[in-house]
């Protein structure tokens, strides 16, 4: 047998390294913005960032404690409408979807999830606020539902149809009514599919600011109601970092390690809770 | 299995239906929003609205062909940047890398999709700018100063920042699509290419350029999908000046930045239905590139992406 020759070898070797090399500069940045967001971020990051509310700049302390009410405020409720909205619409396309309407909604969704989050953030202001004539919470929070919806309808409908005919065929052999075997045979078996794609969605809009820039507009105090503008963690870290002040730079980064230790629970958890079941 | 006779599992049928018709509703509300709010723009300003390269809001004239440059120019390079990575990447970890590290090296990649864009757009300003100022663009500048893609003076925000961050944000999904298409090359092609005596790079540059060219391609638009998108980000890095110039030193514009920034400044009903113009033409934009993708996508990976495929 003919022995690989030099040149062939050399290139083999050569790409190898281009491709790991590859994989490196791919990693790099994520391990880069995690130490600066520790190393920067350490100064600011006090019991007082969770507790107490923005202080003009000058002031020593302060915090974010109205965005992080104001992010969970939007999130759930943005979740409120959406996850009833797309489970069920996910439980239709995977049970009973094959006509017409089915085909259109599988469109749709996937469209929607292609549209970038500015412009949910045009049609929250376009529903709220031209006809209240104020920034609110629920512009801000449709907004999110919009980003929310379509995740949440994928990730239920593959999920569901991951449950085994078998599984649905044996619970209707018994004479279980079939909407009782969807809900609480199909349903229940994948519930731990659906869940992770509610979480991974929730990790989603939690960081979402490009919406909020004109629907919830943000705010310095605690929210009076959820037809007033609203602070959310997001919408500070932004307006901190472009902010020409250095103690407001270092209460962006800060509120960013905030913002990413939010994600990272429930992008983990949402991976956990994968891998338990599979 | 039928619901036929049995007046609950009917009502539950059409619930769901119900909500999915809702969903529906909302997407048709979305695209009439926009249009309706465009309408204006649209009747006033008629075509020149992407063919004028002047935005002048005081003055009411409304050109938005330097923020679609702008879009376009920064997802371009960011895609010029991730292709060879993401995919390259790609080809390691299935091709090359022992299997004990292929869960860790896609686990990172899924936490830097998941890191929020305005977290990018922080470390862009204060991190990665003073970087590519500092150790690119000024050298660069002072070698290769006289080429039109390197001129005039470095600030730091450019459209060559917004790329490198852009590329960036969407590498991950370049890399995870093109895993995808990568393990659908059936195992047999490869062991017959080995078995020939090929080498590992051989095996993959045959085996990439047979089956592997459309749906890498589709990766490529679905990244390209995201970042046209992209609007935290862009926005803190590109520079916010709406000019179009060639240099990629110079600062640049994008159509979700300006959406972005003078939303809330709209005074004149004129300057916000422009705006929501912009809106609508990147709605049409990332549409297209992200139903021309799915389409590549559903016919190259069938077994992948199924649900989405129906």
């Amino acid at each position: 047998m003919k022995s690989i020759s030099f040149r062939r070898r050399a290139t083999d070797r050569i790409m190898k390294t281009l491709f790991l090399l590859s994989v490196f500069l791919v990693i790099l940045p994520l391990f880069l913005i995690f130490f600066d967001l520790l190393w920067k971020g350490a100064k600011e990051l006090k019991w007082s960032l969770l507790t107490d509310l923005p202080r003009p700049v000058g002031e020593p302390g302060g915090g974010i404690a109205n965005g992080i009410a104001g992010t969970l405020t939007l999130a759930g409720l943005a979740m409120a409408g959406g996850i009833p909205l797309a489970v069920l619409s996910g439980i239709y396309l995977a049970e009973y979807g094959k006509g017409v309407l089915a085909s259109l909604v599988r469109f749709a969704v996937d469209l929607l999830a292609g549209v970038p989050s500015i412009i949910m953030g045009i049609f929250g202001y376009v529903l709220w606020v031209l006809p209240m004539k104020r920034f609110s919470a629920w512009a801000g929070a449709s907004a999110l539902a919009m980003i929310f919806i379509p995740i949440v309808v994928r990730t239920t409908e593959e999920m569901l149809k991951t449950v085994p005919v078998p599984v649905r065929e044996a619970a209707l052999a018994l004479g279980i009514e079939r909407w009782k075997t969807t809900l609480f045979i199909t349903v229940r078996t994948a519930s731990a599919g659906i869940i992770t794609g509610i979480l991974l969605a929730m990790a989603r809009i939690l960081g979402e600011t490009a919406p909020l820039l004109f629907t919830a507009l943000g705010n310095q105090f605690w929210q009076t109601g959820l037809d007033q503008p609203i602070a959310a963690v997001p919408l500070q870290v932004f307006s901190y970092a472009i902010s020409p002040y250095d103690d407001w730079h270092d209460k962006a980064w800060a509120g960013a390690v905030v913002l990413i230790l939010m994600v990272l629970v429930l992008s983990i958890g949402a991976r956990i809770l994968t891998r338990e079941r599979s | 299995m039928n619901s036929r006779g049995n007046i609950k599992d009917f009502l539950f049928e059409k619930t769901t239906a119900l909500f999915a018709l809702f969903v529906l509703a909302l997407t048709l509300l979305l695209f009439a929003l926009l249009v309706r709010e465009s309408l204006p723009a649209i009747r006033k300003i008629g075509a020149s609205f992407v063919t004028n390269t002047t935005w002048d809001p005081v003055l009411e004239e409304f050109g938005a062909l330097p923020f679609l440059y702008g879009t376009v120019v920064s997802s371009f390079l960011a895609i010029l940047i991730a292709l060879p990575l993401g995919v390259g990447a790609a080809i390691f970890i299935n091709e090359f890398a022992p299997d004990w590290l292929k869960t860790p090296v896609s686990f990172l990649a899924e936490l830097l999709a998941a890191i929020p864009s305005v977290i990018y757009g922080l470390w862009g300003i204060f991190v990665l700018l003073p970087i590519l100022r500092d150790h690119f663009m000024k050298p660069v500048s002072r070698v290769l100063g006289w080429i039109p893609l390197f001129q005039g003076p470095v600030y730091g925000p450019s459209m060559l920042a917004a790329g490198v961050l852009l590329s960036i944000m969407i590498v991950p999904f370049i890399l995870s699509v093109s895993r995808e298409v990568l393990a659908t090359v059936p195992k047999v092609q490869k062991e017959a290419v080995l078995s020939l005596g090929g080498t590992r790079w051989e095996m993959i540059r045959i085996v990439i350029g047979q089956h592997c060219i459309p749906g890498i391609f589709g990766a490529t638009i679905l990244g390209l999908g995201r970042a046209l998108g992209e609007t935290m980000a862009v926005t803190m890095v590109i520079g916010n000046r709406p000019d179009i110039v060639l240099s990629l030193f110079q600062p640049g514009y994008s159509m979700a930045a300006v959406i972005a920034n003078e939303f809330t400044e709209a005074t004149g009903d004129l300057y916000l239905s422009a705006l929501v113009e912009i809106g609508l033409v990147l709605f049409f934009l990332t549409i297209v590139v992200h139903l021309v993708a799915k389409l590549i996508l559903n016919r190259m990976v069938p077994e992948a992406r199924k649900g989405a495929a129906r």
